[in-house]
């Protein structure tokens, strides 16, 4: 089943005449992913050829979805434009929305998310800055690398993107349900506790790994709903214990200020839930290993 | 981006956010005259601050209170070129003294749980907002604020309300909350604080401090640069970020390059629990290469990490996703190549991890170079451990 993104997905592209773009919808498609068409205002009506299929550029999100189908876009556009591509899609009831764009200003994050909220929440946000969402041997919605992902049984949520790379890399052999990239930001659209929940609901989920890293208190947050309602075994790896105060470290959320989000302190709060936690990202791998032994 | 108080206060007079008169001073003869300016003016009592970017100046002995041009350049004298919490006072500004009668204290800044803005305010200002918080938490008020809606003077009201301020504070205070939040807006700010937003004898409401944080994501449609503090910023720091590199020193000896920023935190922490088997051996900096792993970065980067004195060894931790390690292999090997042809000398041994997509490809091409002072680990754990060996081994080269 997996969670969010399943073989039945229609992805469209918004921004899909851009380098980035074209090159993952190639990607996705090849992946086996039903990439159905994309937008771009000023190229309505032209294709995009994406290698072993040629698909349609249309004006508006909302003409994609009626003559596609589709049900999932991924946005590519500027950081610019992103405000304007989510609150069209969210206008458009795409029930989907997988935000790759990276340094897209708070703002406007927090006024599009503001926005899907008027509206309802009938858009799920994933992202922004973030990998996107993979549900190996049916759908790639984003940049995941498609060749190192197999299907099996893990269902992982991550705000970083080359962590998750690493994580689904090390643990091909069991392979996974869902692999979904937050972002790394200070204001996201689908959280950790979202995918806890939609893990811990999906039959072919057995066990949840959950990567964080320093700032805010999402991780801390989590733990209480692992704690109240996940039943399934969690194991957890926090990136950042070396970061210094005041610091970014890459991605805009990652920064500690005064004594809140800390690496540690988000540790001790997974373990006090029984959340086994890795040291490295290697002996994570292991303790999943641990986890899945025997089931 | 953090703005200096009178950055700050600059940028809160542009929106017509009331503030205490002053002028920023780089020496004592500068500040001599603003303070005589003032004295013409009929206000010869100033206040001397010294301009961090950090709290607990005031404790420190940055702040003083002066009579006149002369005590001011005293005064001046005395904080210029001191050190608060490793922050050095290049700059003082001169305000005017002002009869203050109560400290209130009023912020905007993210929510990050609630995905939203909240604006704090407090009837108890004038000292930090946590203690007032941890000390009387009903004395402060936490308004979400939508971000669609912002603050109009009808939220203004109910901000400054709610804080508990005095009637005959809220109705200018309203008015510099309202205008606030246009410098929050409209600038792009992660954080604006007023602390303390004083009610002045004669009844006026004024900020008397400012603190500005700045959304670096904005620089695409916002001036930051002209708030650019190149003395504060490390050198190396300055070069890396010339070649639009992500990098941030920190004081170990063992340089990391790696690619995605969770990917080199993780590295940096991986180093560090293995350093502690090496006499406390630490990573020497952050440095995200980012996805694709070019050659030219990979160069740049190295180039970066290798000037930095207290590098003794280098891990680079590259996973090939999207780029494959047969093309980052590549990229290292050019990137050497590169730099011998640019006349630097790579005195360091690097050790260096390729895992993910063609990992073996890569390895073998790697290992075909046959380049000098690098060699190769298979996993994450065992290159950091090697790296951090290396460096608690190697001589200094002084390089």
């Amino acid at each position: 089943m997996a969670i969010f993104l399943t073989g039945d997905s229609r992805v469209m592209i918004q921004g899909i005449t851009g380098s980035e773009g074209t090159k993952h919808g190639r990607r996705m498609l090849a992946a086996g992913t039903t990439v159905v068409g994309g937008t771009n205002p000023r190229k309505a009506g032209q294709t995009v050829d994406l290698g072993s299929a040629a698909v349609p550029v249309f004006g508006t999100v909302a003409e994609t979805m009626a003559a596609t189908g589709a049900d999932v876009s991924v946005v590519f556009v500027p950081p610019a434009g992103t405000k304007a591509a989510v609150t069209e899609a969210v206008d458009a009831g795409m029930p989907l929305v997988i935000v790759i764009t990276e340094g897209i200003p708070v703002h406007d994050t927090a006024a599009f998310w503001a926005y899907a909220s008027a509206h309802g929440n009938t858009t799920r946000i994933v992202g922004p800055n973030c990998p996107g969402v993979a549900s190996p041997g049916k759908s790639n919605a984003g940049i995941i690398p498609a060749d190192i992902t197999t299907e099996g049984r893990i269902g992982l949520v991550s705000k970083s993107g080359t962590l998750t790379y690493q994580m689904i890399y090390e643990l091909r052999d069991i392979g996974f349900s869902t692999a979904v990239g937050i972002g790394g930001d200070p204001v996201i659209g689908t959280t950790h506790i979202d995918c806890l929940a939609a893990f811990q609901d999906d039959p072919e989920t057995e066990a949840i790994v959950m990567i964080g890293e320093i700032g805010g208190d999402a991780e801390e947050r989590a733990a209480a709903y692992v704690d109240a309602h996940v039943t399934k075994p969690v194991v957890a790896y926090v990136a950042g214990f070396t970061a210094p105060e005041g610091k970014t470290m890459g991605h805009a959320g990652a920064i500690i200020s005064g004594s809140a989000g800390t690496a540690q302190a988000k540790k001790e709060a997974l373990e006090k839930v029984g959340v086994r936690v890795g040291r490295t990202p290697s002996e994570t791998a292991r303790l999943v290993r641990e986890v899945m032994q025997g089931r | 981006m953090d703005l200096f108080e009178y950055q700050a206060k600059e940028l809160f007079a542009e929106y017509g956010v009331p503030v205490q008169r002053g002028r920023v001073a780089a020496t004592a003869a500068e500040a001599r005259e603003v303070a005589a300016a003032f004295e013409a003016e009929g206000s010869p009592l100033v206040v001397v601050k010294a301009q961090v970017k950090t709290g607990g100046r005031g404790k420190a002995g940055g702040v003083k209170l002066a009579n006149g041009p002369e005590e001011a350049e005293a005064k001046a004298r005395q904080i210029l070129g001191m050190d608060i919490k490793g922050h050095t006072v290049h700059k003082v500004l001169i305000a005017e003294a002002s009869d203050i009668a109560q400290e209130y204290y009023l912020s905007y800044l993210l929510d990050r749980a609630a995905r939203t803005f909240v604006a704090i305010c407090s009837v108890q200002g004038g000292m930090e907002i946590e203690e007032v918080a941890h000390t009387n938490p009903e004395a402060v008020a936490r308004i979400p604020i939508d971000p669609l809606a912002g603050v109009d003077a009808e939220k203004a009201a109910e901000i400054v309300r709610a804080g508990g301020l005095p009637p005959e504070a809220v109705e200018q205070a309203a008015i510099l909350a309202e205008r606030l939040w246009s410098v929050f807006a409209d600038e792009d700010a992660t954080l604006v604080e007023v602390n303390p937003m004083a009610l002045t004898d004669q009844g006026d409401v004024l900020a008397v401090d400012g603190k500005v944080s700045l959304d670096d994501n904005a620089a695409f449609r916002q001036d930051h640069a002209k708030y650019a503090d190149p003395e504060a910023t490390d050198p190396l720091e300055a070069r890396a970020k010339a070649k639009h590199l992500n990098y941030v020193k920190l004081d170990g000896q063992v340089g990391i390059i790696g690619n995605g920023a969770g990917l080199v935190m993780s590295t940096l922490d991986v180093v560090a629990l293995a350093g502690e088997s090496f006499g406390g051996v630490r990573p020497a900096n952050f440095l995200d290469i980012g996805g694709g792993a070019s050659a030219e970065v990979m160069a740049d980067g190295l180039e970066i990490v290798l000037s930095d004195n207290s590098v003794r060894s280098v891990l680079v931790n590259v996973f090939g996703g999207i780029t494959s390690c047969d093309a980052v292999a590549n990229g290292i090997v050019s990137a050497l190549g590169m730099l011998a042809a640019r006349g630097e000398q790579v005195g360091h041994p690097i050790v260096v991890r390729l895992d993910g997509n063609n990992a073996d490809e890569g390895r073998r091409i790697l290992a075909g170079a046959g380049l000098p002072g690098v060699e190769q680990v298979a996993t994450m754990d065992d290159a950091a451990r090697r790296a951090a060996e290396l460096a608690a081994t190697a001589p200094a080269t002084g390089a």
